[in-house]
């Protein structure tokens, strides 16, 4: 079931490229049909996860192939599962494809046939990578989603495309290079690719200074690729050149690789590192919040503001991860999922806007409101959940986050609620200069407001928006007992640490 | 019942926002809008109208049962997050019973009234729409049962502040003046949030009636801690109360329609901080630090709001100022452990200030929106209702004896006489400012209703309101007349009866304050003759000043041109509200404007990126002789990773 998940998109991608190029109609509703019978699947898969059980659900292993290990050959497989973790990233990855796809009506007129199959691969490669549950098979959909971006960005990308893409592509490969690094250390060293097994296994054969390498050599890709603070700067370029479509899945989806790896990768399998490397992480998070904040208020590009609003939300996960308690950790994934909804929507209003008036200069705004009533309300609406109105999903996320890291340090929650201000400044900037004040650009008197195709692709997610933030208990309660798991490792980790530092030596 | 009285407004928001859009395609398609813009009227009122009745059979019910009787809903299981987890219900005492008739009485009235005054408007629809959802969220506001769902309200309200105040989008300062007013009040939130979390800590629950009942005598190691979460609380109140030192945003918010700066600035949200203050009572009584800070700020921003209000020019900038330096008389009242004197003044400020508003309001629309004073004058004649109910407001809000504002803001200033001490200089403040507030007053009534005319007459012609504008200024005006029996002096009546209404809810409060008391200051009462004394001092102070204010501006605003041609540094200085906003302008705004240009330029731009791109070129340079490779071609590329990767894993095995 999960196998068929992730590779229907790639199938529907391998079905597009025999179809002809020209019946451009035929192609989109062909990859329309597929992400939405994708995304039906997926939440079959949500409706039927039980969060009671034990351990990962819908598992499914296909031998692959093995590697020389030290001792023995270290067996390679297709290993998928669900956890209440995964389960939530990837609804969000099937709810967000349907309405990528719809989209792309709007802005991709040209080679739609290949734009269409890049975005089912990458589908395949952003599922499998929540699903994966073998190393070298995470790996590999890690690279493999990456790809499609590479040439969304540069084939269907603005004017400083090539840049923009040249600069993503090799920092982020950069990252995977170093956590390849990482893989390979650790399947040699444990034996084993299999995560339900690292986690035990982790602890056994590693000492400290090991794992402590090949967390920093994990986490460093993760941090590139969320991004933390100071590897951000690749962002801003690759949104601001990225086609709608393309934002909204780098924004929506492809940061949460980042973050989901940090959690599962990070904390989870090395969960003692991760409690050593908590205040730094704090410290990036809060740091990143504030930043990332006061760089949007800089900005005069609309979509680079975005891009930047994405580092100060995504440092408010970063927060919530580390703070490593119960409520934090809950809100640093429901923020992720969260900030899918609401950074998703607002690219796609930048860019139903964009088709409109061709720029994204915030000065040649100005009084859109009057000509487009109904965008209006939608932008108002987004920028409400992603300031974090409460009623709103946006609210719960932060709430949690700063609630729980206060308990541990509350002098970085202390720093961060700043954010909470500096959000509402740049936010409310961007909306009083796009909707605001008179007409004073021409050409926007004559917009023509959001069509029904447009409407009806954000409403889902408005609903979800408002779902989530009156009845968050409806996503919590599905991913808690897997997040408990990962703070009773800590804690475990954190009271063997405290009994002894003797064994740790006996190791080496 | 009530989850009925909460969504009732919400229904009359989504229903007059549905026939906001209906009436905006009548309009493209060229056809009459005046179906929908009149239903969005009518069903908003009748939502109110609804909400009213079910106030009062809340009030009833309360009034009928026993002391402890709460009316409780069912309970919403909002988040549940492990250790933490927020419960809301809805509860109604004897606090928030009184809130609600404030909100949906005053509420209702100026809903009627919206339905004159906004009649012109193309938003009127969305303009109804607003105005229910800000109901809505300010009855979440007082009924939630925990400070989470408090805070939803504290925030739903600001968002509609923020809606309302820039209705007037179009015109651009409007827009400006909504951003400020949502940012200040995010500095009072975060600091509300910051708040929160520490009684999370203290307490384990955000559950309010848990917090009030908490028992406070256990917690005496943890004092400062209370002493930090009431201290932020009540910054999250000077936000939302427009006190110092954030209360810059409350004058520019008369961008807004006048009705929303009646309902919203004056009667209804400005009120959140007071009650979120009394809600907490003994928290803020065991915390005689915070209180001292309250009765500081609460004087202080009395002061500085009576003297701005003294020379403005637009009528709604002299209320608005006036509204500022009320809101501090409530917390002057908060930090003596006067609860029921403060809510007392909120309800007649909620009348009298309200019925003021209106009334301006009702003088702008007749002026056709000329809101400048020195172009008025002698409009008595031409608007005799609006001129009547007026007086009676402005007679109320200076203290004239009898009136009801007199008696409230009476029993603020007598409870921090009767405190001694420091209380004694805050009650010299607070007389200061009385003064110079019925100065200001009879100024505002002088200038815009007595004297000659000095509007053009060929271009305008003042006219009464209708009466569905007048008639809720009359009902009003009867209020502000009559509200001082809510709660008489001790020397007329044993125990006014908001007092008694009110002390189920402070008693926790007063314990602790009387338990501090016997090792500190003495909360004793007056004796009967030194009461009669303030009475009588305040009554002829208020007569006075109210002469002086009157007497200066009965012929026109000469006499501020001889102020500011004599003092003009003082006359800037007063005009500009102490230039507070100006030095947050100068020290905050534009520091930040320029700092994040910087940060953008220099460091995110000019450092990291120029670092990260200079590291790309480096290792272009390096290989600059395996260029061949550089094909452009990702296969190729894949493979050179493939290759780099085995040989890093190699280097790896190695070491």
């Amino acid at each position: 079931m999960l196998a068929l998940l992730t590779f229907l998109p790639l199938a529907g991608a391998l079905l597009i490229a025999f179809l002809p190029k020209q019946s451009e109609s035929l192609l989109r509703l062909v990859a329309l049909a597929v992400t939405v019978v994708t995304a039906g699947l997926g939440i079959a898969l949500y409706l039927d996860f039980d969060p009671a059980k034990l351990g990962f659900q819908h598992e499914f292993t296909q031998p692959w192939f093995s590697l020389d290990g030290y001792d023995a050959p270290i067996p390679i497989a297709f290993h998928v599962g669900l956890d209440g973790i995964s389960l939530l990233l990837v609804a969000l990855t099937v709810v967000l494809m349907p309405l990528v796809v719809l989209s792309a009506y709007g802005h991709v007129h040209e080679r739609v046939k290949e734009f269409l199959v890049w975005l089912l691969v990458m589908e395949t490669g952003m599922l499998g990578v929540f699903v994966a549950l073998d190393v070298v098979l995470f790996y590999f959909f890690w690279e493999v989603s990456l790809v499609p971006l590479y040439f969304l960005v540069g084939i269907w990308g603005g004017e400083r495309r090539i840049y923009a893409t040249i600069k993503f592509f090799l920092y982020t490969v950069a990252g995977s290079l170093v956590m390849l690094v990482g893989v390979l250390a650790l399947l040699w060293n444990c034996g084993s690719a299999s995560l339900p097994e690292l986690f035990t296994l982790v602890a056994q054969r590693l000492d400290p200074l090991t794992q402590t390498w090949i967390f920093g050599a994990f986490a460093l890709a993760f941090a590139i690729k969320v991004p933390l603070l100071p590897f951000h700067t690749w962002l801003a370029d690759a949104h601001t050149e990225a086609p709608t479509s393309g934002s909204v899945l780098l924004a929506g989806v492809l940061l949460k690789m980042g973050t989901y790896g940090l959690l599962r990768f990070g904390i989870q399998l090395f969960p003692g590192v991760a409690i050593d490397a908590a205040p730094l992480f704090l410290a990036l998070g809060a740091i990143g919040i504030v930043y990332g904040a006061l760089l949007a208020l800089a900005q005069q590009d609309l979509k680079r503001l975005i891009a930047c609003s994405s580092v100060s939300h995504l440092g408010f996960v970063v927060l919530g991860l580390f703070a490593l308690t119960g409520p934090a950790m809950r809100g640093a994934l429901l923020q992720m999922i969260n900030h899918g909804l609401s950074t998703g929507l607002l690219f796609l209003l930048v860019g139903m806007v964009y088709e409109r008036t061709h720029t994204r200069d915030l000065a040649r705004y100005g009084g859109i409101a009057k000509v487009m009533p109904v965008f209006a309300l939608f932008f108002v609406f987004t920028v409400l959940s992603s300031a974090g109105l409460p009623g709103l999903n946006g609210f719960v996320g932060e709430y949690l986050i700063l609630a729980g890291t206060f308990q541990v340090s509350p002098l970085w929650a202390a720093l961060s609620v700043t954010g909470v201000i500096f959000g509402a400044v740049y936010l409310l900037m961007a909306t009083r200069r796009v909707l605001f004040g008179p007409i004073t650009n021409p050409e926007n008197e004559h917009l023509v407001d959001l069509g029904a195709r447009e409407i009806g692709l954000m409403l889902p997610l408005v609903a979800l928006v408002i779902w989530i933030g009156v009845q968050p208990n409806a996503l919590l309660s599905k991913c808690a007992p897997a997040l408990e798991r990962v703070i009773e490792r800590v804690e475990g980790a954190r009271l063997a640490s405290a009994s002894a530092a003797a064994p740790a030596e006996e190791i080496r | 019942m009530l989850w009925l009285l909460l969504f009732t407004p919400l229904v009359g928001c989504a229903l007059c926002a549905a026939l906001h859009f209906a009436a905006l395609r009548a309009r493209r398609a060229g056809s009459s809008e005046q179906a929908p813009r009149t239903l969005a009227g009518v069903i908003a009122c009748a939502a109110m109208a609804l909400a009213l009745a079910l106030s009062l059979h809340c009030w009833w019910t309360l009034a009928q049962g026993a002391q402890e009787l709460e009316l409780e809903s069912s309970v919403w299981n909002w988040i549940d997050a492990g250790s933490f987890h927020v419960e809301l219900s809805l509860v109604v005492d004897h606090l928030s019973s009184v809130m609600l008739l404030v909100i949906t009485g005053v509420g209702f009235l100026i809903h009627v009234y919206s339905l004159g005054y906004m009649k012109h408007d193309p938003g009127f629809a969305k303009f109804f729409a607003y105005l229910n959802l800000f109901v809505f969220a300010m009855l979440i506001l007082v009924l939630s049962s925990s400070l989470l769902g408090l805070f939803v309200g504290w925030e739903g309200v600001g968002l509609c502040s923020f809606l309302l105040i820039g209705f007037w989008y179009e015109k651009g300062w409007p827009a400006e003046a909504a951003q400020k007013a949502f940012v200040v009040n995010r500095v009072g939130d975060a600091c509300f949030l910051l708040g929160s979390f520490l009684l999370l800590r203290l307490f384990g629950t955000l559950d309010l009636s848990d917090i009030a009942g908490a028992n406070f005598h256990q917690l005496d190691g943890r004092s400062a801690e209370i002493t930090l979460a009431a201290l932020l609380l009540f910054g999250g109140a000077c936000g939302k109360s427009a006190q110092f030192p954030l209360f810059t945003w409350l004058p520019d918010a008369m961008a807004g329609p006048t009705p929303v700066s009646a309902l919203i600035h004056a009667a209804t949200m400005v009120t959140a901080g007071v009650y979120l203050v009394l809600r907490l009572n003994p928290l803020f009584a065991a915390a005689p630090t915070v209180l001292f800070v309250i009765g500081v700020v609460g004087a202080l921003t009395a002061l500085i709001g009576a003297s701005t209000a003294l020379l403005q020019r637009d009528i709604k900038k002299v209320l608005a100022y006036s509204t500022v330096s009320q809101l501090g008389y409530m917390f002057l009242g908060l930090s003596a452990g006067a609860w029921a004197a403060a809510l007392f003044h909120l309800v007649t400020h909620a009348f009298f200030k309200g019925l003021l508003f209106l009334g301006s309001g009702s003088v702008i629309h007749g002026m056709h929106d000329e809101q400048d004073m020195y172009k008025m004058g002698g409009l008595r004649k031409e608007m005799p209702r609006t001129f009547l109910t007026f007086f009676a407001g402005a007679a109320a809000l200076s203290g004239l004896p009898l009136l009801s504002g007199f008696f409230s803001k009476d029993e603020i200033l007598d409870k921090n006489f009767a405190l001694g001490g420091f209380h004694w200089l805050l009650w010299g403040v607070g007389i200061a400012s009385a003064a110079l507030t019925a100065f200001y007053t009879w100024r505002m009534v002088a200038l815009t209703f007595f004297g000659n005319a000095r509007y053009d007459h060929h271009h305008v012609h003042p006219h009464e309101s209708p009466a569905v504008m007048t008639v809720p200024l009359m009902i009003l005006a009867l209020l502000s007349l009559v509200g001082g029996a809510l709660n008489l002096p001790h020397v007329l009546q044993d125990m006014g009866l908001l007092e008694r209404w009110l002390e189920p809810v402070t008693r926790a409060g007063d314990e602790l304050l009387a338990r501090g008391a016997e090792h500190g200051v003495a909360p004793h009462h007056l004796a009967d003759s030194s009461e009669w004394l303030l009475l009588g001092f305040g009554a002829a102070l208020a007569l006075f000043f109210a002469h002086r204010g009157y007497h200066a501006y009965k012929h026109g605003p000469e006499r501020d041109e001889t102020l500011r041609a004599g003092a003009p540094e003082l006359a800037r200085f007063l005009e500009g509200a102490w230039q507070i906003d100006r030095a947050y302008h100068e020290r905050i705004v534009l520091p930040l404007r320029s700092g994040s240009e910087v940060l953008s330029r220099r460091i995110d731009q000019g450092g990291i990126d120029a670092a990260v791109n200079g590291a790309g070129r480096l290792t272009a340079l390096l290989g600059g002789r395996l260029r061949v490779l550089n094909d452009g071609q990702v296969k190729h590329y894949a493979l050179w990773m493939g290759a780099g990767a085995a040989a890093l894993s190699l280097l790896w095995v190695v070491l």
